[in-house]
């Protein structure tokens, strides 16, 4: 009685849990840099109306996610060119880009609402299919995006940590004058980590409409990109903690999905609270006593050398 | 005190300021939505002349114009007054939720109280209920627990929901099944409106909110403390200003006023309570504020002028097809150069 709940649970967890992975990991490259991106909820829109849009007129889903992941690029980029170039306000200019992708994903997404695409194809390992007590459940069913979200994670962590590349990064991220004085040009690696995280957040909202939902509809992403903000914060721009993170918040809403579906007596309305809540309560919880985690030039402008 | 004529001239330029950027905005909306209907394959200057006939060369349209204009007002200064402190109120959309929700609870608990008495208890409701909804994200930053930014945007969400329980269940009307919405407020609780038009008793109190906030920021010991606060916190503190309860404070008033835009759309408007309440009004408000600098003057010019804006999207969304979401890609658009213009725009500064 209770396994399948719980096998319901975990698999739901993993599949909802993908696309604020990769949100929350494009995210933890650019603030790594030093610049906080509020614009990410619009970025995933973007993404998840052009992956859409490009699936439903090619009708290749493998051509949706690289249409996806270029539109987050250019997004950030546009971005990157108000923050790092014009040395713009960064939290108006995230915002600018959260209205930005409001309106253009409804624009992109208008024409095929209702269509009915081919998403992303699922499968399952041979030696996994054998086993009994997995196929009475949709656990390891997925894509190639939740397949790969673990070794993507490891690869962010490596890329970020294990690389000179990543310690150019985390050093622009921490001080960007004693980077510079080092021979590093902070614009590039900024522009270099927005590009990156505008590819993520691009299939992170991607991963929505062509395998969560296999639909589009205006605001589809719910907040999702202010969720994966929080995550940040929660897994110490870590992305070895992203995946744990991502996983709760994705069971959470695996949890909603699951009570709605077995019709408990709990309105759907408060069920859909539930997610907003939990990361606020996290905030709260790690929030303030994980500020010395965070890039030490998060969210200041690097005005050059001087 | 500095003397008169450093006051005038202070003044003036405010006045030339917020003038100026008034012009640069209109000419910026002007272009881009020119842009869009060509790139739509309309006729932008058959468009404009449709939309002006449609808004200001009509009393109608003029009259609907101070309509849209009054939740504009109402929540750009729910960003206002914040961000004097340096705090980021992106949450007004909730507020306006929550406002209209609490007075709509006002109104549906007392519907047989006589009129002098529910109309003053479901407008001080919806004050109190963006109020509250707003106090929560400025306890949490008070006590530097969570980012007031973070917070009020997360809070957006969850406000609508709340409204969506109450007029899915217990306040669902009966006589329209097919629409969720909640039963009728008893006319008691109605906004009087002025001059046979649709234009309600909100717009006095937006009017009035606006005077307030200039007065107390201007001309009160009051708002010299958050002007302290918003330069340097720090100093401010040392200086013996409550630094922690002036944070509550402002962002609760804030979210208070923004709550008034959601009970006057209630109250003076749908007459009833639904979800579909706001079109985004705590949004746009928050990019008046920000354009405006915070300036009272300046709200009162850029409200005008997005409810021009917004009631052209609009007339161009029947008359030529064009979705509402245009309207977002010219708000990002105009904060977009505004942004990239580094003229010194912006609150706080």
């Amino acid at each position: 009685m209770i396994t399948p709940l719980l096998l319901g649970l975990l698999a739901g967890a993993i599949l909802s849990g993908t696309s604020l992975l990769y949100a929350t990991l494009g995210e933890t490259i650019v603030e790594r840099s030093g610049i906080v991106n509020l614009g990410l909820e619009g970025l995933l829109l973007v993404g998840a109306s052009v992956g859409f849009s490009v699936t439903a007129v090619s009708g290749s889903a493998w051509l949706g996610l690289v249409g996806a992941a270029v539109a987050g690029a250019l997004v950030n980029l546009a971005f990157g060119w108000l923050v790092v170039t014009r040395k713009a306000n960064q939290l108006a200019s995230g915002l600018a880009m959260m209205f930005f992708g409001f309106g253009a994903s409804a624009l992109i997404g208008a024409p095929h609402v209702g269509a009915v695409i081919r998403g992303l194809p699922k499968w399952r390992p041979a030696w996994l299919a054998d086993v009994s007590w997995v196929q009475t459940t949709t656990l390891f069913k997925y894509d190639l995006l939740t397949w790969l979200a673990v070794p993507v994670a490891g690869f962010v962590w490596w890329l970020l940590f294990r690389t000179r590349w990543g310690l150019g990064l985390r050093a622009v991220g921490e001080n960007p004058n004693a980077a510079f004085a080092s021979g590093r040009d902070p614009a590039v690696f900024q522009y270099e980590a927005l590009c990156l995280g505008g590819v993520l957040g691009g299939l992170a909202g991607a991963h929505l409409s062509l395998s969560v939902t296999g639909t589009w509809a205006e605001y589809m992403t719910a907040g999702r990109g202010f969720i994966a903000i929080a995550l940040v914060i929660f897994s110490k721009w870590d992305p070895r903690r992203v995946i744990v993170g991502t996983l709760l918040f994705g069971g959470a809403e695996a949890l909603e999905l699951q009570l709605q579906a077995r019709g408990a007596l709990i309105s759907p309305f408060v069920l859909e609270m539930f997610p907003y809540l939990l990361t606020i309560a996290v905030l709260l919880v790690w929030g303030g006593s994980r500020r010395l985690a965070a890039p030490a030039s998060l969210g200041r402008t690097f005005y050059g050398s001087s | 005190m500095p003397e008169a004529g450093v006051i005038s001239s202070l003044r003036n330029s405010n006045a030339a300021r917020a003038a100026a950027r008034f012009v640069a905005v209109s000419a910026i909306a002007l272009l881009v939505f020119a842009l869009v209907l060509l790139a739509a394959g309309k006729d932008p200057l058959s468009a404009y002349a449709q939309t002006f006939r449609h808004t200001l060369a009509s009393s109608y349209g003029f009259s609907e114009l101070l309509v849209r204009m009054t939740p504009l007002l109402l929540t750009a200064v729910a960003v206002a007054l914040p961000s004097r402190l340096g705090l980021i109120n992106v949450g007004g959309e909730g507020q306006l939720y929550m406002g209209a929700f609490a007075a709509s609870a006002a109104a549906f608990v007392l519907p047989n109280a006589p009129g002098w008495l529910l109309l003053p208890l479901v407008v001080l409701s919806g004050f109190l209920g963006g109020a509250i909804w707003a106090a929560i994200p400025g306890a949490l930053r008070a006590a530097k627990l969570v980012n007031e930014t973070v917070s009020t945007l997360l809070l957006n969400y969850v406000a609508p929901l709340i409204v969506g329980y109450f007029i899915f269940g217990p306040w669902r009307t009966t006589e329209n099944s097919a629409y969720p919405e909640s039963s009728t407020f008893p006319p008691g609780a109605l906004l009087p409106t002025l001059f046979g038009t649709r234009i309600h008793a909100g717009l006095l109190i937006a009017l009035a909110a606006l005077a307030v906030y200039w007065f107390v920021m201007e001309r009160t010991r009051w708002g010299i403390e958050m002007r302290a606060i918003g330069g340097n916190s720090e100093a401010a503190q040392r200086l013996g200003i409550a630094v922690p309860a002036w944070i509550v404070a402002a962002l609760a008033i804030g979210g208070g006023f923004a709550g008034l835009a959601g009970m006057g759309e209630a109250m003076g408007i749908a007459g009833k309570l639904r979800q579909t309440l706001s079109p985004g009004y705590g949004f746009t408000g928050f990019l008046i504020a920000w354009l405006a600098g915070g300036r009272p003057v300046g709200i009162l010019f850029m409200s005008f002028l997005f409810a021009i804006i917004t009631a052209a999207g609009d007339t161009l969304q029947i008359s030529q097809g064009l979705p509402y979401a245009v309207v977002n890609i010219l708000l990002a658009t105009i904060l977009f150069v505004v942004l990239a213009s580094r003229g010194g725009w912006g609150i706080g500064r």
